[in-house]
């Protein structure tokens, strides 16, 4: 739980810190050894995973639902969708509460590093190939020093047709 | 402040009132109104056009005005109420809505239809007024003529109001009444008009201002309404000319119940407070049957007259505060939990504390769901016009009783039953009640009966549509079904015949008219009111009518739930689609096709469905005779579910899956259980077509495949 308690420590800190207009903040997370990041204005908060109940006949990266505050939040591994071998859960397991397209999504990952402020010329465009996660879900691949975060556009990750987690029919 | 915001709430209330207009039309009885009746209808128009004046909404300021002035004279028994003026009441009635529609939608009414309204209205009050007016205006105004000595009216139409309310009646004596800026032509009808109110003494003046000294019997109010249909009140004013002094009292003079409340006009002033309290004041102000523009406020924040205090407060309001009790209950019960572990003597202060905490926040769960409710009349009272109507369009004679009005329901229920309702209202009226020739043949009183009933069921309220006609004929059924194609024997029951007409496309009437019979209300009917969550049944005796029962829970929000347990997860039953449990005899299953599994219950053989294989819940019981099964029935089908264990009876409730995520087969929705965990409702009927569309599979491969694609919903 301390990882989680630290990183929204982190999220406040930054909240608090003056915006540049220019740059953007992303929420650094990791799966696996790779390094990942979101818009941080997508970020809700972070908890931990817990008590997730599952939804049969639903795709194995959507790990379920669970309760939060009184809202039903569903839950997606990322782990499992960019199929990484190592899908553990623990103390350290971490879910990122994001709000996309007006819905309240969960998604599992491994930890959560930092917060980063990206300069638009730190940004390069994604490489056009990706067979696990296609270059359509990625804004860019932001590259600070010697690490390369890859910067994922959440919104329309989620909201695929792949990702099953909107129903188009309903829509 | 931005008058606008107010506009949402004037709409809801015009409408209502228009409702309530419309409800006092029909049951007005035209050879002898109720005075109480009358008044509550001039009153509705009154507000009407108070609010519309107040936003601007001038045409329809414009024809409630007539309309208002039409019903005033009606109210005091100067105009002679005939069906005919009835009907043009109620077409007007409906044009009002028309235009209250059209400024909802931002839009400027349609002229034309104004002005034919208008037209129709002006004329019937010309006809009928003038022949009254002159012929009964003496007796009119015969009751003793009390007048009192008349101020001069004050320049300020929202004053002349007040006092003119205060001193509506004019004695035997000369008045002077002056118009301004009134063209020529006008001037002379006007002068004419009043030449047959009384006998007009003097007139002198110019456009600008043109005074007629009458020396009449007729209140002042009399001669403002009358000529309030051709000019603006704005344009007159009254005086008296040396009218003889005369008592204080008015009340005594008039001729309208509505007068005792006359002493009673708050000077404009306490409009404001008085709002609270509306009913005087608007009676008041109905006395005062001058069209002038009623002060903002009070106007706006008053509720319609009958003295109930209510509040309106949107419905995502409400909705919050339920969402937020219902969250109270889950950290209730969460308390509960943990405290049981503690020891009853030792904490029995906590004990006694939650064991309060739980009583009151049933209560208040109660009390907040009780504001969702809304009685059954807000539904029925719209069909006595539609029946009216509708009879009088088939040349039937129907008579509508209603029962049950006080039956209060969600009102997010309530609006959706309205359509399924209407359809069996309207189906009713054209193929069910037969012509009064037809139904004096078959020994039937010509008036044929139609009873919309509302009552409640346990936890569920109950709806019928009963009519006495013909009832639906079995044969006819039959055929049609045949020949559209459907699977029909003549060995099926009766129920199972009267349950062919809700099938897609399905009509039997002989030729479609444009009230019913194309054959795609019933389906959807029943569609409609199965997404409620209730079923529709049928009970019909040739000859002899039929009754449509419409089966609903009241509130969507709470659900009677029964937790079961498969492997270690936990799933809520929907109470109402549970008929038994028990625990099942080797003796009493049944294979067929060597892979499907029947279970006998008291003669009875049911398909059986194991949940953990539809959900591929893992470490469930395998072994059936270890299990329970659960017998349900959903849409129509009854099956027996395996589950692990029964936990429990409780109350949940409901929460959308769709809301952040989609929806799941065989899931209806999800709730919160006492530990914070989430448990999913299930969807009896759609299970049962889940484990259908997954049983080949399961023939092919036993493994439960890690399901990549989803499957269809």
């Amino acid at each position: 739980m301390t990882a989680v308690s630290q990183a929204n420590n982190q999220l406040q800190q930054v909240s608090a810190a003056a915006i540049d207009t220019q740059s953007s903040e992303f929420l650094v997370f990791s799966l696996g050894e790779e390094e990942y990041a979101v818009d941080i204005l997508k970020v809700q908060e972070i908890r931990g995973y817990e008590n997730v109940t599952r939804i049969a006949n639903a795709p194995d990266f959507i790990k379920g639902v669970t309760n939060l505050r009184g809202v039903i939040v569903p839950i997606v591994d990322l782990r499992i969708k960019f199929h990484l071998d190592k899908v553990e859960y623990g103390g350290q397991t971490v879910v990122i509460v994001v709000n996309v397209a007006e819905r309240v999504v969960g998604i599992v990952v491994d930890g959560v590093s930092d917060v980063m402020t990206l300069s638009p010329d730190q940004i390069k465009p994604a490489p056009e190939f990706g067979v696990a996660l296609s270059s359509d879900y990625l804004s860019g691949l932001g590259s600070l020093d010697d690490r390369m975060l890859v910067l994922v556009d959440i919104d329309k990750l989620l909201t695929s047709e792949e990702m099953a987690l909107v129903d188009r029919t309903a829509k | 402040m931005d008058i606008t915001e107010f506009y949402e709430t004037f709409f809801e209330e015009a409408e209502e009132l228009l409702g309530d207009m419309e409800r006092h039309l029909l049951e007005l009885d035209v050879d002898d109104p109720d005075p109480e009746q009358l008044n509550a209808i001039f009153r509705a128009a009154h507000s009407i056009k108070g609010g519309a004046g107040t936003f601007g909404f001038l045409v329809l300021q414009e024809t409630t005005h007539i309309l208002e002035n039409l019903l005033d004279h009606t109210r005091r028994g100067e105009l002679t109420l005939r069906r005919d003026i009835v009907d043009t009441f109620l077409e007007a009635k409906d044009m009002l809505h028309d235009q209250l529609d059209a400024y909802r939608n931002s839009a400027e009414p349609d002229p034309e239809a104004f002005e034919r309204i208008c037209a129709i209205l002006k004329q019937l009050a010309l006809d009928e007024l003038g022949k009254s007016m002159g012929g009964e205006g003496a007796a009119a105004s015969s009751a003793p003529a009390a007048a009192k000595p008349e101020p001069e009216p004050e320049p300020e139409p929202v004053r002349e109001e007040d006092t003119a309310s205060a001193d509506g009646e004019a004695g035997e004596g000369a008045l002077c009444v002056a118009l301004l800026d009134v063209n020529d032509k006008d001037r002379s009808l006007l002068v004419e008009e009043l030449g047959q109110l009384g006998k007009i003494l003097d007139q002198r003046g110019d456009a600008k201002r043109y005074e007629v000294i009458l020396e009449s019997g007729v209140s002042t109010d009399d001669i403002e309404a009358v000529m309030c249909f051709v000019i603006e009140p704005e344009q007159i004013q009254i005086s008296s000319v040396g009218a003889p002094p005369a008592t204080t009292e008015p009340a005594a003079a008039k001729t309208a119940p509505v007068a005792a409340k006359k002493e009673e006009t708050p000077p404009p002033a306490e409009k404001q407070a008085v709002s609270t309290a509306p009913a005087p004041a608007e009676q008041a102000k109905s006395a005062a049957d001058k069209p002038a523009k009623p002060p903002a406020k009070a106007q706006g924040t008053k509720n319609k007259a009958g003295g109930e205090s209510s509040l309106r407060v949107p419905v995502d309001k409400v909705d919050q505060i339920i969402n937020l009790v219902g969250e109270l209950i889950i950290t209730q019960s969460m308390l509960d939990q943990t405290a049981s572990e503690f020891d009853g003597v030792t904490h029995s202060a906590l004990h006694n504390g939650l064991n309060l905490l739980q009583r009151n926040a049933r209560d208040l769960q109660e009390a907040v769901m009780s504001i969702r409710m809304m009685p059954m009349d807000y539904v029925f009272s719209r069909f006595p016009r539609l029946v009216r109507d509708l009879a009088a369009k088939l040349d039937k004679d129907v008579e509508l009783v209603t029962e049950g009005k006080s039956t209060e329901l969600d009102k997010s229920l309530i609006e959706r039953i309205i359509d399924p309702l209407t359809h069996l209202v309207r189906n009713s009226l054209d193929h069910g009640i037969e012509s009064p020739d037809k139904r004096e043949a078959a020994g039937k009183p010509r008036t044929g009966k139609l009873t919309l009933s509302a009552q409640h069921q346990g936890g569920n309220i109950l709806i019928e549509v009963i009519d006495d006609g013909a009832g639906l004929n079995r044969k006819k059924l039959l055929a049609k079904a045949e020949s559209n194609g459907l699977a029909v024997s003549d060995s099926m029951s009766d129920d199972e015949v009267w349950q062919l007409i809700f099938a897609p496309g399905f009509s039997t009437a002989e030729k479609v008219s444009d009230v019913s019979g194309r054959g795609v209300g019933m389906d959807v009917v029943k569609r409609n009111i199965q997404s409620m969550g209730g079923h529709v049944e049928i009970v019909s005796r040739e000859g002899q009518g039929t009754t449509t029962r419409i089966v609903l829970p009241l509130t969507l929000a709470i659900l009677d739930g029964m937790s079961i347990k498969v492997g270690d997860e936990v799933f809520i039953l929907p109470l109402g689609a549970v008929l038994e449990s028990l625990q099942p005899n080797e003796d009493d299953l049944y294979s067929m096709a060597g892979n499907d599994l029947l279970l006998k219950v008291r003669d009875e053989y049911l398909p059986v469905i194991a949940l953990h294989q539809v959900l591929d819940v893992q470490n469930a019981r395998t072994k059936l005779t270890e299990c329970i099964v659960v017998i349900v029935q959903g849409e129509g089908r009854r099956y027996a579910l395996v589950v692990d264990d029964l936990v429990g009876q409780q109350q949940v409730v409901v929460k959308n899956l769709e809301t952040n995520y989609r929806k799941v087969p065989g899931i209806s929705a999800a709730t919160i259980l006492g530990d914070g965990s989430v448990a999913l409702i299930l969807d009896i009927a759609d299970l049962h077509r889940l484990s259908r569309r997954k049983a080949p599979r399961r023939n092919n491969d036993h493994q439960p495949q890690l399901v990549q694609e989803v499957l269809p919903s």
